[in-house]
């Protein structure tokens, strides 16, 4: 069984995450910039990726990495999640570093890799965020970009992450010979990007047009779908981290404004039906912890149960997280709805945490099929 | 005057003396005011006829039928929802003379300035004081998460007048004019953003006694009728099949069988029926209501409508999946109206969070539910016969 608890050494990072986000990310820093252009502050995120070194966390020694694994990335998420902090984390150092990471060997795929793990560059991977794992292989390859013989890719995707600080793209295309897994520059000409209105405002989305843009391929049928697959499912098990963090955030600070709010002459913590509801909510926060740490070590491991674990942390967490900042925003009753009070930026990413890399129900439907518990047939 | 057919023959005489097509908007709402055809169940002169409740939908369908303009409730809810019936059952003949009318057309918006940041669940713990000084008292206080105060005319007000009685006895119930010198409205963004609530500063806002509402140290009691009202208002309008949310999600569903999953599948039928549910036990309220035999079903009509906007709402956001990411605008505005249901899904989701605080929370309508309909014991209490000025606060 893979080991389901913190080492001495996730602490540390855990701690150091946890002080730079408080110093630099506090929740006003977070709210006011979220409606900027700049919703996320570059100089954190370099402090973060290069000097923290939470970039280069799964990446092999080798390749210019820290060479630990998954888990310790899975504790940044943590962090990340409880600060409801605005990087491009997800994007670059868990989907696109996921991706490239699969392609090892190939030399375009390392040297960009090193360079993410470096933090000097950094780069997301080109899919609508909502995409689930098993739909590359599902559903086919993702084909809403097509590659001509020159390697020019044409064709749009939308509400991908962490496109607004990424100077590469990794876009899946769909060549003459098959799929294939290309790097597009930020600065390429006939490359637009298009914000969108998000509803996680810590986490904006933006829609991307490729008209003939130059890209380098990085893989092709052989090896594209499973970097993508590979890519898509690591980033929906460690989001289980994210959400867990953002779980965790929503009730402490939901207890310990119950602990100080006195209504009836009374503080809330008191009441008993307040009580059992925290109670509750800490019940499957304690159970979000041991799943995301199994999804996160199954991966970490090449354990050929991560698929499962996968399916359970993903659906487990994404419907925990939601329902943790719900019960924040209600138990602080009308601050709660509040622009002011942190509670709806988690609200927010929570609700969009469950959308993104397939919903619980669409990995509960996975988990079936991967335990055998097949769907009743359709009755005439 | 209990007859609709006879309903019906005074809304056509309206409808002839004022063709809603040629008419002024407010003309006929002025007009139909008049004709006690506003609140058939209000009293003569008073926009109503005395008749039964359940009879203004006769009035209604006909008007509606003919096209005629409507008072734009959703500007308003405040004023229609609460105000009101609270005046008209308190009011002197003078404060109804002057209120009902243009509250009705809505010419004049009304809030509510009850809840202040140390008092929301708990609104008789209220600091906001007014002392008298002859026919005047002089009002300061801060009142908090006020809708609509930005659009308001005037406004419902509790205020300690003795803070020597208990906390639920020295509390008075005024009509404060918000254009009065002293008034400050602030905008407090929402979680939508935007700020369709405020914050009011009250400073030596001087209301006339006569725009008292009710004895001194009558407010609390007084307040309930706002209260239970307003969650009238807020859970228990008649409503056709599948209105609201769950229509909205109805709709996508329909419309769009790309989305559909099994999960959602089961969610959304059971969101349906519980939707189809509360909308007939509503109808089983107002058949008991005008049977003469009120039953206690309204105390949960909010709480099931909060509960199955938040439930619907959050279930349509997953539905869209991808589209579900995205948000129609964040534009700090200040709204005239507030509509649970319009625009976009997640506008919908967040506003729905509002549904389960304002007017009551649902965790203290649970209380109210347990105490008074299941007649369980109450919480113990200590603040009930202290004087308010020794409560820790
Ligand atoms: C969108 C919106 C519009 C509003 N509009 C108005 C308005 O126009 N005018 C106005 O006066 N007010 C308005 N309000 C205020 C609203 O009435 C209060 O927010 C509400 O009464 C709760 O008070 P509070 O915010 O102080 O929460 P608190 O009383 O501090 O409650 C915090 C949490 O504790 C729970 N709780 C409290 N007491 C108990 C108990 N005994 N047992 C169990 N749980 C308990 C509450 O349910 C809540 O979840 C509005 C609020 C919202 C959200």
């Amino acid at each position: 069984m893979t080991d389901l608890l913190y080492s001495e050494i996730e602490e540390e990072l855990r701690s150091s995450v946890r002080a730079l986000l408080a110093d630099r990310s506090p929740h006003q820093a977070v709210l006011a910039r979220c409606e900027t252009a700049e919703p996320y502050d570059r100089k954190l995120w370099r402090t973060l990726a290069r000097d923290l070194g939470a970039a280069s966390l799964a990446v092999p020694e080798e390749t210019g990495g820290a060479g630990a694994s998954v888990r310790e990335v899975a504790v940044v998420l943590e962090e990340l999640g409880r600060a409801a902090a605005p990087t491009p984390y997800l994007g670059s150092s868990v989907l696109a570093g996921t991706a490239l990471l699969a392609l090892s060997g190939d030399e375009g795929a390392d040297e960009l890799l090193a360079a993410l793990a470096s933090g000097e560059r950094t780069a997301t991977l080109a899919v609508p965020l909502s995409t689930a794992p098993g739909t590359p292989r599902g559903a086919g390859f993702p084909a809403a970009v097509r590659a001509d013989s020159a390697g020019t890719l044409t064709g749009t995707v939308t509400s991908v992450a962490d496109v607004g600080t990424a100077d590469v793209l990794l876009v899946p295309a769909e060549g003459r010979d098959g799929p294939g897994l290309y790097a597009v520059e930020i600065s390429a000409a006939a490359l637009t990007v298009a914000p969108r209105t998000s509803l996680d405002l810590t986490r904006p989305l933006f829609d991307i047009a490729l008209t003939g843009t130059a890209a380098r391929r990085l893989a092709g049928p052989d090896r594209a779908p499973a970097a993508l697959e590979r890519a898509v499912l690591t980033g929906a098990g460690l989001l289980a981290s994210e959400q867990l963090g953002l779980a965790e955030w929503c009730l402490e600070s939901t207890v310990a404004y119950l602990r100080e709010r006195r209504q009836f002459g009374r503080t809330l913590g008191s009441f008993q039906a307040l009580k059992h509801r925290l109670a509750d909510l800490w019940l499957d926060v304690v159970g979000a912890r041991a799943a995301a740490r199994y999804a996160a070590g199954t991966l970490a491991d090449g354990d050929p149960d991560a698929p499962v674990a996968v399916a359970v942390a993903a659906s487990h967490c994404g419907d925990l997280a939601v329902r943790a900042a719900e019960e924040c925003v209600q138990l602080h009753g009308g601050i709660g709805m509040t622009w002011e009070h942190p509670a709806h930026l988690y609200l927010k990413r929570a609700k969009a945490d469950q959308i993104a890399l397939g919903t619980p129900d669409r990995h509960r439907t996975a988990l079936a099929g991967l335990v055998d518990l097949p769907e009743p047939a359709p009755t005439a | 005057m209990t007859d609709p057919d006879e309903l019906r023959r005074r809304t056509r005489a309206l409808l002839d003396a004022h063709d809603p097509t040629g008419t002024d908007r407010l003309d006929f709402l002025r007009a139909r005011y008049d004709a006690g055809l506003a609140w058939v169940h209000f009293p003569h002169g008073h926009g109503g006829l005395g008749a039964p409740r359940a009879l203004q939908a006769v009035v209604d369908t006909e008007l509606a039928a003919a096209g005629a303009p409507d008072n734009d409730p959703g500007r308003n809810g405040i004023g229609l929802g609460m105000a009101a019936p609270t005046i008209l059952r308190y009011g002197t003949e003078e404060q109804k003379e002057r209120f009902l009318r243009p509250l009705w057309t809505g010419e004049e918006v009304w809030c509510q300035l009850f809840s202040e940041p140390g008092a929301g669940s708990d609104l008789a713990a209220l600091a906001t004081r007014a002392v008298r000084d002859g026919d005047t008292w002089v009002v300061d206080g801060q009142k908090v998460w006020t809708s609509s105060a930005h659009n308001a005319r005037w406004a419902i007000l509790i205020a300690r007048t003795d803070p020597d009685l208990p906390k639920h006895r020295g509390i008075t119930y005024f009509v404060c004019d918000m254009t009065d010198p002293g008034v400050e409205v602030r905008p407090l963004r929402q979680i939508t953003g935007e700020a369709e609530f405020n914050e009011v500063f009250l400073t030596g806002v001087r209301v006339p006694d006569a725009h008292r509402l009710g004895g001194v140290g009558e407010g609390w009691k007084i307040a309930q009728t706002t209260l239970n009202n307003e969650r009238v208002a807020i859970g228990g309008q008649r409503a056709p099949r599948e209105a609201g949310m769950v229509g909205k999600v109805a709709t996508t569903w329909r419309e769009r069988p790309e989305l559909r999953t099994h999960g959602l599948h089961r969610r959304l039928l059971s969101g349906w029926v519980g939707a189809e549910v509360a909308r007939l036990t509503g109808e089983r309220l107002r058949q008991q209501l005008t049977a003469g035999h009120p039953g206690p079903e309204g105390a949960g009509t909010k709480l099931a409508f909060a509960r199955l906007a938040q439930e619907l709402s959050g279930l349509e956001v997953e539905l869209l999946g991808e589209e579900g990411l995205s948000y129609d605008d964040w534009s700090m505005r200040r709204p005239e109206t507030v509509d649970f249901t319009g625009r976009e899904a997640g506008y919908r989701y967040l506003r729905a969070k509002g549904n389960s605080i304002e007017g009551g929370t649902s965790e203290i309508l649970r209380n109210i539910i347990a105490e008074r309909v299941l007649g369980l014991p109450a919480e113990a209490r200590t603040d009930k016969d202290v004087p308010w000025k020794e409560l820790a606060r």
